[in-house]
């Protein structure tokens, strides 16, 4: 009886913290922020945004782990962290999943950010760089600052792509306070981190950007591409405003820190 | 003359792409003048953003044949008349032009691709609508001596690199890089019929530029802010900008000594004015300066016309054969003269 009682009571408890959590998780999905209004009455999210998180090391949640380049120590070691992809899985194919771990393995050789190539969406908007969203009525341009990457989204009657390109094409438009881009025939090189996740030329993304507070937006994405995954799967996380009253993009053409790896075995030998 | 077969074989891919890439302007149009009175009779008034401010936005060619600088028969001469210009237009297109007219990949090729295919016919050139005679302004229409230090400072940068040609990446240009190619150096000088496309994206407090050459983009912001420090150097400088009446007007600064113009030093100060003159035409003008280089200032004026688009992604490093092409020819080069000294 004593046992029932403290058993229940457990329950019991266990159930209002869980009601309390269902709440506050509830609040956090849906929150009642409405985001402040451009000249045009649009949902304004104009500014320079960042990611805060280790998704540019790894969607998935990982531990943390030496670096590729001893002589660098600590400096350049793999940050833990929880990971952002919904349910921590993606869902590879069989031959697609042997190809990440492949990928993994030579990381450092094959990766295209290594090489300062254009990034592709989504990893573009999670790079630990900044980028800014400059709106208007016809247009949304974003620019990176990693590798001076630069989309064009239209907000107009969607386009097709002409071909494929690195950065994908673009289609947005609006719903409610989120701003839904569709994105297509993006290059089959570029990659989702530095884990080794990969795509196909098959690969359609959907990005949304909803803003969440004054100076944060909730950037959610759907990841399809039958070529390589069994289905579609999602990421999301939080992206941060640069409050900094100079916050800028600056140059980062990573081109020249890329180019010993690249052409260095062609240099002309000392000895000649 | 292989190196230089690989590069030219390399540029001619990138000009092709570039033409297929590039939309000539909408057909039949004729750019007009600066602020002209419309068919109604009415003055022309700039259309505006929603938040106020003169709306420049679209996509723009600057597209040009006009000279860079004055051809020296021409002396003094800034303007053509109508008549001039009308005749000038007419053998442009016949091919029949000297220097009075740039035709870039519209020249007759020593080796005969067909340019017409990607609307490099010389039937579409075309000379600035403002009937100048020369991009740069002014009785000279030609940039001013530069300076003995100027010239000696680079002359030495040659120097430097004079016999170590292919040694290293380090040793190419910027553009064969695609670091900085020379279409998306500041300020904005049309290329010989390629790469001429710009589209402007304004926001609140921002006006961002994108030439599609490099996909190279400016963000500008227009709120009264500094320039950054002046220890941050930057290839296309540090851009600031407000608005004066219609006029976007943007100063630079804080160039590196490798992003020269014409022969400029880092002290390179930028002072561009973009002017929408009617719905299909803006006025871009700009000043430059540097004490170290020109005794006085000098400015240019292009007027750009409103094109269709879209800006294609132009990929230049992801795909760039040519640097490893020019270095592994020198190393085989060297390979093979070694041998034949053994011999």
């Amino acid at each position: 009886m004593r046992k029932w009682l403290s058993d229940s009571s457990i329950l019991g408890a266990t159930a209002a913290v869980g009601l309390v959590l269902a709440a506050t998780l509830a609040a956090a999905q849906a929150p009642a922020y409405r985001a402040p209004r451009t000249a045009d009455g649009r949902p304004n999210l104009n500014g320079i945004w960042q990611a805060l998180n280790t998704a540019h090391w790894d969607l998935q949640g990982h531990a943390a782990a030496k670096g590729p380049v001893p002589s660098l120590g600590a400096v350049f070691s793999v940050p833990p962290g929880l990971g952002v992809v919904e349910g921590d899985e993606i869902p590879y194919l069989p031959a697609a999943a042997a190809k990440k771990k492949e990928n993994q393995a030579n990381w450092t050789t094959l990766d295209p950010e290594v090489k300062c190539y254009l990034p592709g969406v989504p990893r573009a908007t999670y790079l630990p760089y900044p980028f800014q969203i400059v709106q208007s009525q016809q247009n949304i341009l974003i620019s990176y600052e990693y590798a001076a990457a630069v989309r064009v989204i239209n907000m107009g009657t969607p386009t097709k792509a002409p071909g494929d390109s690195w950065m994908g094409w673009s289609n947005g438009r609006w719903d409610g306070d989120t701003l839904v881009v569709d994105v297509t025939s993006l290059d089959e090189r570029t990659w989702f981190d530095r884990a080794g996740n990969f795509h196909s030329d098959a690969l359609h993304v959907v990005e949304r950007y909803t803003p969440r507070s004054a100076d944060t937006l909730n950037y959610e994405v759907t990841i399809e591409d039958p070529k390589v995954f069994s289905r579609p799967w999602k990421i999301s996380m939080p992206l941060y405003r640069r409050v900094e009253r100079n916050a800028k993009l600056l140059e980062y053409r990573c081109v020249e820190f890329a180019e010993e790896l690249l052409y260095g075995p062609l240099r002309k030998k000392s000895s000649n | 003359m292989s190196r230089r077969s690989l590069a030219s074989t390399a540029a001619l891919a990138v000009l092709a792409l570039v033409a297929l890439l590039t939309q000539v302007p909408a057909a039949g149009q004729t750019p007009s003048g600066a602020s002209k009175p419309t068919a109604t009779g009415k003055p022309w008034t700039p259309p505006r953003t929603t938040d106020g401010r003169p709306d420049l936005q679209g996509i723009w060619t600057d597209n040009t044949v006009t000279p860079f600088q004055r051809p020296q028969q021409l002396g003094t001469k800034e303007f053509y008349t109508d008549q001039e210009f009308a005749e000038l237009s007419q053998r442009a297109r016949q091919g029949d032009v000297g220097e009075e007219g740039n035709l870039g990949a519209a020249n007759p090729q020593e080796v005969r691709y067909d340019l017409e295919l990607y609307g490099f016919d010389r039937t579409k050139v075309r000379f600035g609508s403002n009937k100048r005679t020369s991009l740069i302004v002014g009785p000279e229409g030609v940039v001013p001596p530069i300076l003995p230090e100027a010239r000696q400072r680079n002359a030495d940068r040659v120097a430097r690199n004079k016999g170590h040609e292919f040694d290293s990446h380090e040793n190419r240009p910027l553009s064969e890089r695609c670091i900085l190619l020379n279409q998306e150096r500041v300020p904005l000088i049309p290329g010989a019929n390629e790469g001429n496309l710009i589209q402007i994206v304004q926001g609140p407090g921002y006006v961002t530029l994108l030439r599609e050459t490099n996909h190279s983009t400016r963000v500008i912001p227009t709120d009264g802010r500094p320039h950054v420090p002046q220890n941050i150097r930057l290839y296309q400088g540090d851009s600031v900008g407000r608005w004066e009446g219609n006029t976007l007007v943007v100063d630079t600064t804080n160039f590196t000594s490798l992003s020269a113009f014409q022969g400029s030093g880092e002290r390179l100060h930028l002072v561009e004015r973009f002017t929408r003159a009617a719905d299909d035409t803006l006025i871009y003008q700009f000043t430059v300066e540097d004490p170290t280089t020109w005794a006085k200032s000098w400015s240019a004026e292009i007027p750009w016309t409103k094109t269709r688009g879209p800006v294609y992604e132009w990929a230049c490093h992801e795909g760039n054969n040519m640097i490893s092409n020019i270095l592994r020819g020198a190393r085989v080069a060297e390979q093979e003269a070694a041998q034949k000294r053994e011999r």
